[in-house]
């Protein structure tokens, strides 16, 4: 099977090449009675893109917002940068499914909301969010207001957000499924992009197994009742080849393949 | 609204009932409506007067007293309610009860309690206004983006940051329709007290007018207690179409 062979070669290489930016240790979370997340551990390379795929109720959403600190785990702990963390910090950035702008603020107010948050002068944080406005396209659009952008261009705003605080890891809960298909299409290659020019960590939540393949340096597969880690799946051949050879690419196939295999049976 | 290919002014339509009421007026069909020329006339001959003024200031006072209260209580109030389940187990039968019962029948207890002078009136001012503020403030809250609390949190603001910058704003369209709409109970609030607690400022104006038949007096003076009230329900209205172009967008 293609699929054991990609596992057989890339798992020593994920231990022994990278370093952890994040890592989930035993995180257990329970909902009154409903069991959530059952003691899953998981680890997420330094520089790299991890995709969390599953079904819908697969946790992928609660793990992430756990890893955020806007959820409390009942038991585990999740470590950032080697230390432990259980309130969101500075060293993490979420990006909103619903983009989470105010909307009663400019882009730019949005934008520079995290730094004013930490207190940034006025001055210095609007000169900050209008390069992370200019790097994410959206130059000329800083007076807007979000109901005057298209759902591509607000999803912007809440990225450009999110870099503009600079932290190492970047939360990403499917930024990308309120957005049309074609649009979807630009931000995964500029999100390639983005991975390879920043230096930063990104988990990345989705239920396109598509997505989660065309931009994951390593996919974490998620399966529901009681929820666990099936199997991580790690792209080997395909990844600088250009964002334009991804999709014809035979590996990236089977994958997508494979995974939906190991998936359909939990889909109703 | 266009008519005949004019666009006509707004509030066009007051000419219209201004000038069928100076013809009831002018042919004497009954006493109790004189003509608008003349309550108009008798108007700016009252304007002046010290009693009129000192009605005015008296009405003006306990108004501004009894609102400012309602705002200052109720805004909290509403959105604490909103934001935390157990006061709003508490408090909402009593916000209810409250709102739709007939205040007026409360006033002799106000009495009672707070005696017969500006402090009742005050108070009944107050009673009228708050419930529907404190409504409208919890309604605005419990309507919330869930993930604009959690975007606040997530980028580290503190609990004084989110009520001010995340809170209060996205609550503020419904606020601001709560307070618009208790100003208008209010002004039926502070004209009620000064006629059942103590006769003083316009409430006395018009139990002196109406009792002496001094028709054209008495719609002069409501024609005041109209155009005021008017005039601030039209400034909060002003304010609410300034939150307008995020109200349906949140």
């Amino acid at each position: 099977m293609a699929m054991s062979q990609i596992k057989e070669e890339s798992a020593p290489a994920a231990s022994a090449e990278f370093e952890s930016a994040v890592s989930v240790k035993n995180i257990t979370k329970n909902y009154g009675d409903v069991e959530a997340l059952r003691d899953m551990s998981l680890e997420f390379p330094r520089g790299q893109l991890t995709s969390l795929l599953g079904p819908s109720g697969c946790g992928k959403t609660t793990l992430l917002k756990i890893i955020a600190g806007l959820l409390e785990p009942t038991s585990g702990t999740v470590e950032v940068g080697g230390k432990e963390v259980t309130d969101p910090g500075p060293d993490r950035a979420f990006v909103f499914q619903d983009f989470a702008l105010l909307p009663w603020a400019s882009v730019i107010r949005n934008v520079a909301f995290g730094l004013e948050m930490r207190g940034v002068a006025a001055s210095e944080r609007e000169a900050i969010a209008e390069k992370y406005i200019k790097d994410v396209g959206l130059a000329g659009f800083e007076n807007a207001y979000p109901h005057e952008l298209s759902g591509g261009m607000r999803q912007r705003v809440g990225l450009a957000r999110a870099l503009s605080v600079d932290a190492d890891v970047l939360l990403m809960d499917e930024p990308f499924s309120a957005v049309d298909e074609q649009t979807r299409r630009k931000f995964q290659e500029d999100l390639l992009a983005l991975v390879q020019n920043e230096n930063k960590t990104f988990l990345f939540v989705t239920h396109s197994i598509e997505e989660a393949v065309y931009v994951s340096d390593q996919i974490a597969i998620l399966l529901p009742r009681p929820s666990r880690v099936s199997e991580i799946i790690r792209p080997s051949s395909f990844r600088n080849k250009g964002v334009d050879n991804i999709r014809r690419d035979p590996e990236y196939l089977d994958i997508v393949d494979e995974i939906w295999a190991s998936l359909r049976s939990y889909v109703e | 609204m266009i008519l005949f290919g004019y666009r006509l002014p707004g509030m066009s339509s007051l000419l219209v009932w201004g000038l069928l009421w100076e013809i009831v007026g002018q042919s004497g069909l009954t006493f109790f409506v004189p003509p608008l020329s003349e309550v108009t006339a008798t108007l700016f001959s009252i304007i002046g007067t010290a009693a009129f003024q000192k009605a005015l200031f008296e009405t003006a006072y306990a108004f501004l007293v009894g609102v400012a209260s309602a705002i200052l209580i109720g805004i909290p109030v509403g959105i604490l309610m909103g934001k935390s389940r157990l006061l709003d187990e508490l408090l909402l039968p009593w916000v209810n009860v409250f709102l739709s019962a007939p205040l007026t029948a409360l006033v002799p207890v106000l009495m009672v309690l707070f005696g017969f002078g500006m402090k009742s009136i005050i108070i009944t001012t107050a009673l009228f206004a708050i419930w529907i503020i404190i409504l409208n403030s919890r309604a605005g809250v419990r309507q919330i983006n869930r993930s604009l609390v959690e975007m606040a949190h997530s980028f580290g603001a503190s609990p004084v940051d989110a009520f001010f910058k995340i809170y209060f704003w996205a609550a503020l369209p419904e606020i601001l329709g709560g307070v618009r709409i208790g100003i208008i109970r209010a002004v039926k609030g502070v004209i009620i007290g000064q006629l059942l607690i103590s006769i003083v400022g316009f409430g006395a104006l018009f139990e002196l007018y109406s009792a002496n038949f001094l028709m054209g007096h008495f719609w002069a003076v409501l024609i005041v207690l109209f155009a005021l009230a008017f005039t601030i329900s039209e400034f909060l209205a002003y304010l609410e179409r300034r939150v307008a172009y995020y109200a349906a967008k949140r």
